[in-house]
């Protein structure tokens, strides 16, 4: 904690949980896909489901699906931006089995056809944790800078990815691998104590069986 | 100097001995502790206390409307008074309470303010500086370096308590920006690092036990009054500790005393919106009304 994370952070209102945090998880979603939107499906779970428009938690997801930052004013226009860009979008409201409160699954597809569904919980003070990718059991934050690499489940992927990351001088305070079965799709995530070179992020995206290569620090 | 920021004594003793104001030493520490320089760290103090200035100016705006129909005009209101020498309890405070209206409204039709500590409390800070800054022309240095004081007590009642209502009630956001406000607001009128530690005990007590209990859970009914309320309490507090008035039970007794009622209150009062305000007939009638 810092004194940013008292007087701070310069944010679009209402409500750090249901607008700040809401964004995040919005453009966590549009990062992980890597492709320009075509449509989005976003449903809605406990409080985020009753309170939603009240508290512009539609206009935030939407946001940050365009990639808004929280303190970006373009997050009270941004439904009707993304409809001029041709982007679809769903809301829905329901439940989600064993979910916090303040949680939203949102499932993007991209203009190639290419989809992604993420779930994400906003937890207060604007902060957030993923906790699903495709219906996978992931956990992170990007409080820390965070590296995400989804990748086929092969061996050898994690030594040549966490080689580039020593190489990048960067120092792992926690690492995380989830799959959704033997040689499937697998994530793993890598917090890091300093920031990264993003040089380092091409290098990682061309190893074979890479999918996608996300650094994620959302403040 | 390495500082933990686990009680308010700390940060007075640590003044004392270094014959420092507290804001000086918090923003050393935080650059050292960031890994940046002093100057660049006061910046993004700078930067955000110009958001706090432009989030007051665009609240006042009369047309002002939230989404859910709640809120919105009532600055604009309070200033015309003020403007107009119509209202009764002085120009600095007028200002000042029409202040927190401006920026908490603001908040509620999804403009850009500072989360001070919380957005739910964002209009208490904003409103008890730069209210001061207008009626005594003070130089801004002052006032953005009194937001590192702020701070420093925000960290040490969001390590041992909370500042989110969702855990400790109003107290912990209202209650604590309004303590927050008064430390500030004690050093920039000169205060000892004693006084500024009892001003924060002093806006603590007077909110302690002030519960969560948002209208159709929503950022609006009661908190905008409340953020009013929450400024000119920051004026008791400091008034009183600058004349020499002490707290009672110390600062960082009342902190804990402050999380155990907080853990003592019961869920439906902490920003479920079950209990309070919220469950009144009005309260559930407007909550349907915006819902459905």
């Amino acid at each position: 904690m810092n004194v940013f994370d008292i007087v701070g952070p310069v944010m679009i209102g209402p409500s750090s949980s249901h607008t700040a945090g809401a964004s995040r998880i919005g453009k966590t979603a549009a990062m992980l896909l890597g492709a320009p939107v075509a449509k989005a499906d976003i449903l809605f779970h406990g409080s985020f489901a009753k309170t939603y428009r009240g508290h512009g938690t539609d206009k935030a997801i939407v946001g940050g699906i365009l990639k808004l930052d929280p303190w970006d004013p373009g997050i009270r226009t941004s439904i009707e931006t993304a409809k001029e860009m041709g982007i679809e979008i769903i809301f829905r409201t329901g439940t989600i089995e064993n979910a916090h409160p303040n949680s939203a699954l949102i499932t993007l597809t991209s203009q190639k056809g290419k989809t992604i569904s993420v779930q994400g919980a906003s937890i207060g003070g604007g902060n957030i944790v993923i906790t699903k990718v495709n219906d996978m059991e992931v956990y992170f934050t990007g409080q820390k800078t965070t590296l995400i690499v989804m990748h086929q489940d092969v061996p050898g992927i994690i030594a040549h990815v966490t080689g580039l990351v020593a190489a990048g001088n960067a120092n792992i305070c926690n690492f995380r691998l989830n799959r959704e079965e033997k040689g499937g799709l697998a994530i793993m995530t890598l917090e890091m104590d300093s920031d990264f070179d993003a040089s380092f992020i091409s290098q990682i995206k061309a190893i074979p069986f890479v999918y996608n290569t996300i650094l994620l620090k959302l403040n | 100097m390495k500082l933990k920021y686990n009680s308010v004594e700390e940060l007075v003793n640590a003044a004392l001995s270094s014959n420092q104001k507290i804001s000086q030493i918090v923003l050393t520490e935080q650059a050292e502790d960031m890994e940046l320089t002093e100057e660049a760290v006061y910046a993004t103090m700078e930067r955000s206390f110009d958001v706090m200035r432009q989030s007051v100016e665009n609240g006042m705006e009369k047309d002002l409307r939230s989404p859910s129909g709640l809120s919105g005009g009532a600055a604009a209101k309070l200033k015309q008074a003020v403007d107009e020498g119509r209202n009764h309890y002085g120009h600095l405070l007028g200002n000042a309470i029409s202040m927190a209206l401006a920026v908490t409204e603001y908040n509620s039709c999804m403009g850009q303010i500072v989360a001070a500590p919380t957005a739910g409390s964002c209009g208490v800070i904003p409103a008890a500086l730069i209210s001061v800054l207008e009626e005594y022309n003070l130089p801004k240095k002052e006032i953005v370096m009194s937001l590192f004081t702020a701070s420093a007590i925000g960290m040490v009642i969001a390590k041992v308590a909370s500042i989110a209502g969702a855990e400790g009630g109003c107290q912990a956001e209202v209650g604590s920006a309004s303590a927050m406000a008064a430390a500030a607001l004690t050093e920039i009128f000169d205060g000892t690092p004693e006084m500024i530690s009892d001003s924060c005990a002093i806006a603590l007590k007077n909110t302690m036990g002030l519960v969560c209990d948002p209208v159709a859970g929503l950022v609006e009914v009661p908190c905008i009054k409340r953020n009013a309320m929450g400024v000119a309490n920051a004026f008791t507090a400091s008034e009183l500790a600058l004349a020499g008035i002490k707290s009672v039970i110390p600062a960082d007794e009342v902190i804990v005393a402050m999380k155990k009622v907080g853990d003592q209150m019961s869920p439906s009062l902490r920003e479920t919106a079950e209990g309070g305000l919220a469950a009144t007939p009005t309260g559930c009638r407007l909550c349907k009304k915006i819902f459905g």
